[in-house]
């Protein structure tokens, strides 16, 4: 057998010649069509990819892409950022977390300001390099600011288990891990009061592979039968977005709302069920989880088990923690740019106050948001 | 010699002089140096350039390369980047206490192989020791004098229709350092691109190639240069992103932690803008050194300022500078 390279697994997904052929494919089916359709890519990942390999561009006039909440960076209320901050700033810690979550401004300063006076703050590539943090400073505690949907949730619950297992004493844990189908729900039918969301334009959404590779394509089985919404499980090289897209709007040309897998290389109905057994073991949902630029999401926020509380920095300094929810800027239009109400550049303030180095909303803090992919590749249409 | 550096090293006292005298003047062995004069007299021919630049690099030792070989490295190309032979360095070391004598001495050993590589010399020298914790292990600050061979490269000088070109595949230094990285559990036969440029001008220069802009992409990658040289001349630069050559193992881990290898760091990778009708010969120049060597791009004004990157498929976008620490994404 021929051994498989990395470059197997990118090289035919961005064939500029596939892409072309998907293009028409889109265009001529779209064509038949007597409306627009609105498709949320729910994941940042897919609006990263979707605008660095300019796929707007290729897109008929009435396919229109909303760009949805999926980057965990960026629906961090500040007030939870305040919290990874000054647990940063607690003697004798080492806050460890991922990548871009660093960068991202509260309301004292990011945590790279933190390091900046002296806290000791590490981002890591996999949570398990905590294990090895931990034991390289025995006096010190170890807290692991963990963030991410579904796609992450396994691994800090891999951690847990060994944290458990090896009897590690100076490891704890703040939990800010999300989950996509509740708040696509919450986007569709939301009860919050600040934003007018029955407004939503969502026709389909663009479901991430990633996430159904752990959870399932199970997940999404409600969207096409209690709203109406198509949802077609994705990869995220541009040749499988296309397809993805392709497949969707032939959905509305044969008149069908069904749960489809464009990524069946890997996504199964079920997903990953020893992961899920490990993220059920130590996880409950919370009743309410607030987003930045969305507002309260009934059960979308996951935290550890009562049982585990002794792991849980937000229990254990909870007397350091500050409570107060903040809000942000009153000229801030995320809420409607994640409904589908609005592109970035409609916002007053893209681009001139709010830009990736001082960001002012949620969409442009990481670089999956979609007002950062805006400000960063650009319009040429 | 002791097998760590004290303290005492840098009290300008006897451990000084023995650690300067074992160590910088043994491999640094020069007439000029080796006066001890408080300042180094130099005699130059023409016009000169000067130029400084600090380093720290974590891990000091990576896959093809030190600290020292970055710090010859950096400065002196940095002058051949301006079309001047490295003729003196400087060379400054701030050390931290309890750094081991003889890993000092191999980056000392690396920046001597260097300096031959660019036929220069260091003729003058600092070193402090500071307590624990002060510095990360070592900082070297090195200034360059080089004699100017060709003149007025300059990254204003940009015009529509002139050709851009890379010296070779692009991203391998940036890429390296962050597989070697404490945090990151990668494992790669990856090396840096870190070397001397200097040889490579020298043969466009021999070659009668009328260099416009010149620039080599360390910090900022391939991408910062474009975007500098774009808004310097009020021009676009675009580039065809299927011909940036780009080694597979650094797509790879650029694919892993969500990188673009344009926004990577190189040691001895540059960029380079000539006329059209220089084009070619500019390219078959490179290639010797490099088969990796390519055209990437033209200048336009379709808009100026910007970088456009044009996809085979037909799309375009904005190349832009990269903003702040590059980090890993998250999934």
């Amino acid at each position: 057998m021929k051994e498989l390279a990395l470059k197997n697994l990118y090289d035919d997904f961005r064939d500029g010649k596939t892409l072309q052929a998907y293009a028409k494919i889109i265009a001529e089916d779209a064509a038949k069509l007597d409306r627009t359709i609105n498709i949320m890519e729910v994941c940042g990942g897919h609006t990263h990819s979707i605008m660095k390999f300019g796929l707007p561009q290729l897109m008929p006039e009435n396919i229109n892409f909303i760009h949805g909440p999926g980057c965990p960076v960026c629906i961090m209320p500040k007030e939870r950022i305040d919290h990874a901050y000054v647990l940063a700033m607690q003697p004798d810690v080492i806050l460890v977390t991922l990548g871009d979550m660093i960068k991202v401004p509260g309301s004292n300063g990011s945590l790279q300001d933190a390091r900046a006076k002296g806290a000791d703050v590490r981002f890591v590539y996999s949570p398990m390099e905590c294990l090895k943090i931990a034991q390289e400073n025995p006096e010190k505690k170890v807290i692991f600011f963990a963030i991410g949907f579904e796609t992450t949730t396994p691994m800090t619950a891999v951690l847990i288990d060994q944290v458990i297992k090896q009897g590690v004493e100076n490891i704890l844990f703040h939990i800010n891990h999300v989950t996509v189908p509740e708040v696509m729900k919450e986007l569709i039918d939301s009860r919050d009061v600040h934003v007018d969301s029955y407004n939503n334009k969502i026709d389909a959404f663009l479901g991430p592979s990633h996430v159904s590779v752990i959870a399932g394509s199970k997940i999404y089985e409600q969207f096409p039968r209690d709203y109406g919404r198509p949802v077609v499980v994705s990869g995220f090289e541009p040749v499988d977005v296309m397809e993805g897209i392709s497949m969707i709007v032939k959905q509305f040309m044969q008149n069908r709302c069904e749960l489809e897998i464009q990524y069946k290389r890997v996504v199964t109905h079920e997903g990953n069920l020893n992961a899920q057994r490990l993220i059920n073991t130590y996880f409950d949902k919370v009743s309410l989880f607030r987003w930045r630029g969305l507002g309260n999401v009934p059960e979308s926020g996951l935290k550890l088990k009562d049982a585990y509380a002794k792991y849980d920095a937000e229990v254990v300094y909870k007397d350091v923690l500050p409570l107060a929810e903040i809000e942000d800027h009153k000229l801030c239009i995320c809420g409607d740019i994640l409904r589908g109400m609005a592109k970035p550049p409609e916002c007053t303030i893209f681009g001139t106050a709010c830009k990736p180095t001082t960001p002012i909303g949620s969409c442009m803090v990481s670089s999956e948001g979609a007002c950062a992919a805006y400000y960063k590749y650009g319009n040429l249409l | 010699m002791n097998k760590t550096i004290t303290i005492a090293h840098g009290n300008g006292g006897e451990e000084n002089n023995e650690l300067i005298k074992n160590i910088f003047y043994k491999h640094f062995k020069n007439d000029i140096l080796e006066r001890s004069e408080d300042a180094a007299v130099l005699q130059v021919a023409g016009e000169v350039a000067m130029t400084t630049d600090s380093f720290t690099v974590s891990p000091l030792f990576f896959p093809g390369g030190d600290i020292g070989k970055l710090a010859v490295c950096g400065t002196c190309n940095d002058l051949a980047m301006m079309g001047a032979k490295p003729k003196f360095l400087t060379c400054s070391v701030i050390i931290e206490e309890g750094f081991s004598t003889r890993e000092l001495e191999k980056i000392v050993r690396s920046m001597k192989k260097e300096l031959e590589v660019n036929g220069a010399v260091v003729v003058s020298g600092d070193t402090k020791v500071v307590p624990k914790g002060s510095v990360d292990k070592l900082f070297i600050n090195t200034t360059g004098i080089g004699e100017i061979e060709q003149k007025g490269i300059s990254s204003h000088n940009l015009q529509e229709g002139m050709s851009i070109l890379v010296s070779r595949d692009v991203g391998a230094h940036g890429a390296t350092i962050f597989a070697a990285r404490e945090g990151i559990t990668l494992e790669s036969t990856l090396q840096t691109d870190c070397a001397s440029l200097y040889p490579q001008v020298k043969a466009l220069i021999d070659a009668d190639i009328d260099i416009v802009a010149m620039r080599d992409a360390t910090r900022g990658g391939v991408a910062a240069v474009l975007n500098e040289w774009a808004k310097a001349s009020s021009v676009c630069v675009e580039i065809e992103e299927e011909k940036i050559p780009v080694q597979e193992e650094v797509k790879g881990i650029c694919e892993m932690l969500g990188f673009e290898a344009v926004n990577l760091a190189n040691e001895g990778t540059f960029v380079l803008a000539v006329a059209k009708a220089d084009e070619v010969k500019a390219l078959e120049v490179l290639q010797q050194t490099h088969e990796s060597a390519t055209l990437i791009g033209t200048v336009t004004h379709q808009h100026d300022g910007k970088v456009i990157l044009n996809s085979s498929w037909g799309t375009k976008r904005f190349l832009d500078l990269p903003t702040g620490e590059l980090l890993p994404r998250i999934c």
